[in-house]
């Protein structure tokens, strides 16, 4: 008997599997593929205070293993999710996972009180968007700025518990990892893209208008796999771990690694059922292996020591 | 609703240097498709599926006509006989097919979607289809067997008229009251197509290209710029919608 259903920072899931915010929209589109009651939690699509337009196209571009985007952050607003989206997510029985942007710190208080206020039942801080000209990504670099809009988001959640995303596209994550943690975050998500860039050379234009979006998919896997790893040696609260899981496998490599749950993403542009896929193959997993249920994997991995001076002596 | 389906190809055929066809196997995907969707194609290697139209549906068959625009199509365009594809579709929001008498009006590979478009059309129906010359002409004849009328343009002159297919778009509206027009080709003959249609107030429908990520809506990485300055989603409020509305700017 496996037992996928996992506590994350008081937010019980059926199973671990999580889609992350941007890549499943509110839900409708792959609805329409499968019952979304099958998933642990929906990480919605990101929401600012006004909707916004987003960035012109080109938004997208294929890459070795993955892919570009620079969607920049188009939504219908807090208030349009509360009166269209919410609604319909909630004919489901699935978590839902409110991810907010703000411009300013106050921003993400007013974005948390609002979400608070109709129980969504987790709040996302994206302080990574590598997408946006103001805040986003601005947030997520420095240790003191991450922790005041952590702060901020606390003092209006109320009994939401608060998860920040943090961005891969800093010199130390785990500084900001404990930043948050100390500054009152309930979990963390990690990690966002990574700002790449891909050009044209017969026009000798990006591809991208934006010029540089976020890269996802398989290809970032091992750089993610590597900071859940770190983060998880320096804080205790629960890591939502992610970067181009497509596999059961994956997912498992996520949770030895250190996570508490996982999500995918650009996963699902492929196949609409990954997210079901990774859930089953996390299953097959536990069962081959004898492992009842499925948080005995959290922090699991065997790290080997360190090896003497000597073995990085003989490859220079 | 769509349905993900792993398709044999049935039919591959090389139409020009850099045009293939394909038929495939598809099942309720042909059944329930209609002029103007299309299919979310993996091609092997690549993460991303790629968007292509369906030139023709019928008892479980697709048929699409595509051409090799970089590493995705290229290797689709290898694909033999007895091969598989993995596909989703049928997808987006495809022409209107009613109407008295239609125009049709594609430029180069964007013939493909139109002629399924041309055997559905339920009035008379009428063509104009541009290409860069005769050898990348591709549907001539079937276009011929299902249309009243069609007219051609190419580049060189090769084929047809010399020129683009503005000429003779302006010609067919000057002598005939379409109900309306439908295109698919290149973005700067839509925006002429638009524009003449406007000239002339006939409804214009036209088919837009973007690149795209998950297909079916959920990404908004596919953006198409309407004139009220917001951003519709190709796959799934697309890829047809009213040319009055769509904004060409750059």
């Amino acid at each position: 008997m496996t037992d996928l259903h996992v506590n994350f920072a008081g937010v019980s899931l059926k199973n671990p599997v999580v889609v992350a915010s941007g890549t499943f929209g509110f839900g409708r589109e792959y609805g329409a593929f499968y019952d979304l009651s099958e998933l642990g939690a929906i990480c919605v699509k990101g929401l600012t205070l006004s909707q916004r337009a987003g960035n012109p196209p080109p938004r997208i571009a294929e890459t070795p293993g993955g892919m570009l985007n620079a969607v920049g952050l188009q939504n219908p607003g807090v208030d349009g999710f509360i009166a269209r989206e919410l609604p319909e997510l909630r004919r489901h029985d699935v978590k839902i996972i409110a991810n907010i942007s703000g411009n300013t710190v106050e921003e993400y208080g007013i974005l948390c009180q609002k979400l608070a206020a109709v129980s969504v039942d987790m709040l996302e801080l994206n302080i990574s968007c590598p997408n946006v000209k103001e805040g986003g990504l601005a947030f997520g670099t420095s240790p003191q700025s991450a922790a005041a809009v952590t702060a901020e988001a606390k003092r209006n959640a109320g009994t939401v518990p608060v998860m920040v995303k943090l961005s891969p596209n800093v010199t130390d994550i785990v500084s900001i990892a404990k930043a948050v943690e100390d500054a009152g975050a309930d979990a963390i998500s990690m990690i966002n893209t990574l700002l790449g860039m891909r050009i044209d050379i017969h026009t000798r234009r990006p591809v991208l208008r934006n010029n540089t979006g976020g890269l996802s998919g398989p290809a970032i896997l091992p750089i993610a796999i590597r900071m859940v790893y770190q983060v998880r040696q320096a804080v205790s609260i629960p890591i939502l771990g992610m970067g181009g899981i497509t596999t059961g496998e994956d997912a498992v490599e996520f949770l030895l690694a250190g996570a508490n749950a996982i999500a995918v993403g650009s996963a699902n542009f492929q196949n609409p059922y990954a997210p079901l896929l990774v859930r089953d193959g996390i299953a097959s997993y536990m069962q081959e292996n004898g492992i009842s249920r499925v948080d005995r994997l959290t922090n699991g991995v065997q790290t080997w020591t360190p090896c003497r001076a000597s073995c990085e002596e003989e490859l220079t | 609703m769509p349905i993900q389906k792993t398709c044999t190809i049935l039919r591959s055929e090389r139409l020009i240097p850099y045009g293939y066809s394909l038929v495939l196997d598809a099942g309720e995907i042909a059944d329930t498709a209609h002029p103007g969707q299309f299919l979310q194609v993996q091609c092997d290697g690549q993460f991303l599926r790629r968007p292509i139209s369906i030139c023709d549906a019928g008892a479980g068959r697709i048929r699409i006509v595509f051409e090799i625009k970089g590493k995705g199509t290229q290797i689709l365009a290898k694909k033999r006989v007895g091969d598989s594809v993995d596909v989703i579709g049928p997808l987006g929001h495809g022409f209107p097919i009613h109407g008295e008498t239609v125009l049709l009006v594609g430029g180069g590979i964007g013939a493909a979607p139109l002629f399924f478009a041309a055997r559905r059309c339920l009035g008379t129906v009428h063509a104009i289809l541009g290409f860069r010359s005769a050898n990348t002409a591709v549907l001539t004849e079937v276009f011929r067997s299902v249309c009243r009328q069609v007219d051609f343009t190419t580049e060189d002159g090769s084929l047809g008229e010399s020129g683009f297919v503005d000429g003779p778009l302006r010609r067919r509206l000057e002598e005939t009251k379409y109900t309306r027009i439908l295109a698919c080709g290149p973005q700067p003959m839509l925006r002429a197509v638009a524009k003449i249609a406007a000239e002339f107030n006939v409804p214009c429908f036209v088919s837009m290209e973007e690149r795209m990520a998950c297909g079916v809506g959920a990404c908004l990485g596919c953006a198409c710029k309407m004139k009220d300055g917001s951003y519709q989603r190709v796959c799934h409020d697309g890829p047809v919608f009213s040319a009055s509305e769509v904004s060409f700017d750059d």
